[in-house]
């Protein structure tokens, strides 16, 4: 592109004056352009089309009602879902851009919820759980403990994989399996292989609750979203693993600690999926070890993908997994709506897949480039007259 | 040098161990031929503490999975049997058929199999027949040819779902619109309950839509929550058929969300687990149809009879019954799952 600037200078300019002309005007890039290559592009045109379909083919989608004081409709039912896989997406995009990759999530949101259950209920272990105990709206445990002991546990878990991964030198799919793979079994052990439901009231709160009329669960995504980028853009910590992303070797000789940032980026994604396995346990008033978060890292890692973050690591856009995250729920939402059978559901998504896989290929891109240069040829004298 | 050296003694070494374990192979082959004369002796004396019984459990998806899995743990244990090789596959057929796989090669007496799903179980029921392996479908059906497997024990899924059909034609006075959350799709369970019910619902009663929940509570709410949109509680549907009580309980939380009270709209579901009487009593549930998951008695004393060679009858029926709220309360203390 640049190049095809310089020659369309070249023809009303000398080279000479152009050199100085760029000093103080950076090269112009047509607008289409610029759109596109921001990070919220892609996604939110994804989403753009699922909405535009709803509009057609189901346009309940869009009416919001008031219903006991709070928001309630469609949309609002896809954002408190998509909460928890917006809050896993928001961890994993970390992760992929130091250019490893965590498949534990589901099974730290499985572990998180599990430890939220079984604090909760009485039973511990092997006790048999009676029936008064079991349906009875109390708790083991004060809130804050359960809440507190939730974020431990999946902290814990992202530190076992950081550690694992930056000093343990395996690489991050192996080291993030084991967990993957041992993490239901573990919140199997911790509920005793059982569904446990939760009947304590408060704790229903931040999957079920409202604040002015929204669910918790949003302004929780947005609490951590906004500490994420903070932490990320407003110190050097997003640059550090932006350059380990694209080259950990170089990284460690400018002086950079390569480990430290893995070892934060995993720890990071633990705490999210912590959260999310709170918000979800809360949501459906039970911790089912075996299905609470299930396929959470695929979804997660398809949403990163969607919001432009190449999976060799490198550039990365939080806000961007986040909106990929919510593409994939009002997608699905969508298809409950519109009444798919169940049979055809799986092949649904992977048409929605499909599309976006092919959005983002080079060849879309180079499609997409060369509409823009034939656009340009067309008309070369309105380019020229608005520099002169 | 030392790695050449080596390698030739390990070779050598490894072939004399080949040699010694095809020497034992070898005479245990032929050892059926003069057992056979003896067979009916030795067979009779066959007990409990012979067997090795190979469950691949299809998951842990449900109460009433779990409650499955531990009547088949406690009564294995109660019985004192040699082994009981237990898997769990996350409900995937093709763990399933590699822990079937497994079994075979380990040679155990008798494989019970949970059925995931109805298809694709002809190569594996066919390599356990060659192997002389008698399977029992426990629980859900096959669609697989029945001379592939020595016997079903199970309920009658398509009869669950007629029981449930009676019980909506009755809630509903013959008349009006309800919605269907649907098991896992291509389980004997969805299949056979969707079928029995479609077939004795008054033709009066219209479906008005029917999604899978998977027999998940995660998954029942979003289906719910976004059938609640679409179609206006009272209105526009008076009853919900359900297919198991995990996603029934998913689906009162999308009710409450929705502003919907208890008795509002007429819910029957299928299993009777706790969580199902619970929700009877809270009066979320009209009717509960039974499926006894409590099979592990019955699995073993077929186990035991096939080891021996007895005949047994192909199709089990467990005894079943329906719940009502009336009784919920009652009878909620002496439900074991």
């Amino acid at each position: 592109m640049t190049e095809n600037l310089s020659t369309a200078k070249g023809a009303s300019e000398s080279p000479a004056s152009a050199q100085t002309m760029g000093r103080f005007r950076p090269p112009r890039v047509p607008l289409f352009k610029r759109v596109r290559e921001s990070a919220l592009f892609w996604p939110l045109a994804a989403l753009a089309l699922i909405l535009v379909f709803d509009a057609f083919y189901a346009p309940s989608f869009f009416r919001i009602e008031i219903q006991d004081g709070h928001l309630y409709g469609n949309l609002i039912d896809v954002v408190n879902n998509a909460a928890p896989l917006m809050l896993v997406a928001i961890g994993m995009t970390l992760v992929i851009a130091t250019g490893g990759i965590d498949l534990s999530v589901g099974a730290v949101i499985a572990i998180s919820a599990a430890m939220g259950a079984v604090l909760i209920n009485p039973a511990l272990g092997n006790q048999l759980i009676t029936n008064d105990i079991l349906t009875r709206d109390a708790t083991n445990t004060p809130l804050p403990l359960i809440v507190l002991a939730d974020l431990a546990a999946g902290t814990l878990c992202g530190l076992w994989n950081g550690f694992l991964v930056s000093r343990g030198r395996i690489q991050p799919m192996v080291a993030t399996l084991i967990l993957m793979v041992a993490g239901r079994g573990i919140a199997q052990l911790i509920t005793n292989g059982q569904i446990m439901t939760i009947y304590y009231t408060p704790y229903f709160w931040f999957g079920n609750g409202f604040i002015l009329g929204l669910p918790v669960a949003i302004y929780i995504v947005v609490g951590v979203l906004i500490l994420a980028w903070f932490v990320v853009r407003k110190t050097s910590i997003g640059l550090f693993i932006e350059s380990v992303g694209l080259n950990a070797k170089s990284s460690y000789y400018t002086g950079i600690n390569e480990k430290n940032v893995k070892l934060f980026a995993y720890t990071f994604c633990g705490f999210c999926g912590a959260i999310a396995g709170l918000i979800l346990s809360s949501n459906l008033h039970s911790s089912d070890a075996n299905n609470i978060g299930l396929n959470y890292e695929l979804d997660a890692i398809l949403a990163v993908v969607m919001g432009g973050t190449l999976m060799s690591g490198g550039r990365f856009s939080l806000v961007a997994s986040a909106i990929g995250a919510l593409v994939i729920w009002t997608f699905t939402i969508t298809v409950y709506t519109v009444g798919v059978p169940a049979n055809a559901l799986l092949a649904a998504k992977a048409v929605l897949v499909l599309a976006v896989i092919l959005l983002y290929s080079d060849y879309t891109r180079r499609l997409l480039n060369r509409f823009e240069r034939t656009d340009r040829k067309t008309a070369p004298s309105t380019d020229v007259e608005q520099r002169v | 040098m030392f790695s050449t050296k080596r390698l030739v003694s390990y070779a050598v070494l490894f072939m004399a161990l080949l040699v010694v374990i095809a020497a034992c192979a070898a005479p245990a082959a032929p050892a059926p031929a003069p057992a056979a004369t003896a067979a009916p002796q030795a067979a009779a004396q066959k007990t409990y503490k012979d067997m090795t019984l190979c469950y691949p459990q299809l998951g842990a998806e449900s109460d009433w999975r779990t409650a499955n899995t531990a009547s088949i743990k406690e009564t294995a244990a109660k019985l004192g049997i040699k082994q009981l090789v237990f898997s769990d596959a996350q409900q995937k057929q093709e763990n399933q058929i590699s822990a079937m796989r497994a079994c075979i090669q380990q040679g155990v007496d008798v494989i019970a199999l949970p059925p995931v799903v109805e298809d694709g179980w002809e190569a594996v029921l066919t390599e356990a027949k060659n192997a002389k392996i008698p399977v029992i479908i426990v629980d859900r059906s096959v669609s697989a040819d029945p001379s592939l497997y020595a016997a079903h024990i199970g309920s009658d899924m398509a009869l669950e779902g007629k029981r449930a059909a009676a019980e909506m034609n009755k809630l509903l006075n013959n008349q009006g619109a309800i919605l269907e959350l649907s098991g896992t799709t291509g389980s004997g369970a969805a299949v056979g309950r969707a079928k029995g019910f479609r077939e004795d619902l008054n033709s009066n009663i219209k479906i008005l839509d029917s999604q899978t929940g998977n027999f998940t509570r995660a998954e029942a709410k979003p289906v719910m929550e976004a059938f609640l949109k679409k179609y206006k509680p009272g209105t526009d549907f008076q009853g919900i058929f359900i297919h198991n009580d995990d996603m029934g309980i998913g689906a009162i939380e999308a009710l409450k969300a929705a502003g919907v009270k208890p008795g509002e709209i007429k819910i029957v579901s299928v299993d009777g687990t706790r969580g199902g009487f619970q929700a009877m009593i809270d009066g979320w549930f009209q009717a509960d149809v039974e499926c006894n998951p409590l099979l592990g008695p019955q699995v073993f004393e077929m186990a035991l009879k096939l080891m021996n060679g007895q005949p047994v009858d192909k199709n089990v029926l467990t005894n079943e019954t329906v719940y009502y709220p009336d009784k919920a309360q009652e009878l909620l203390p002496t439900r074991q799952y």
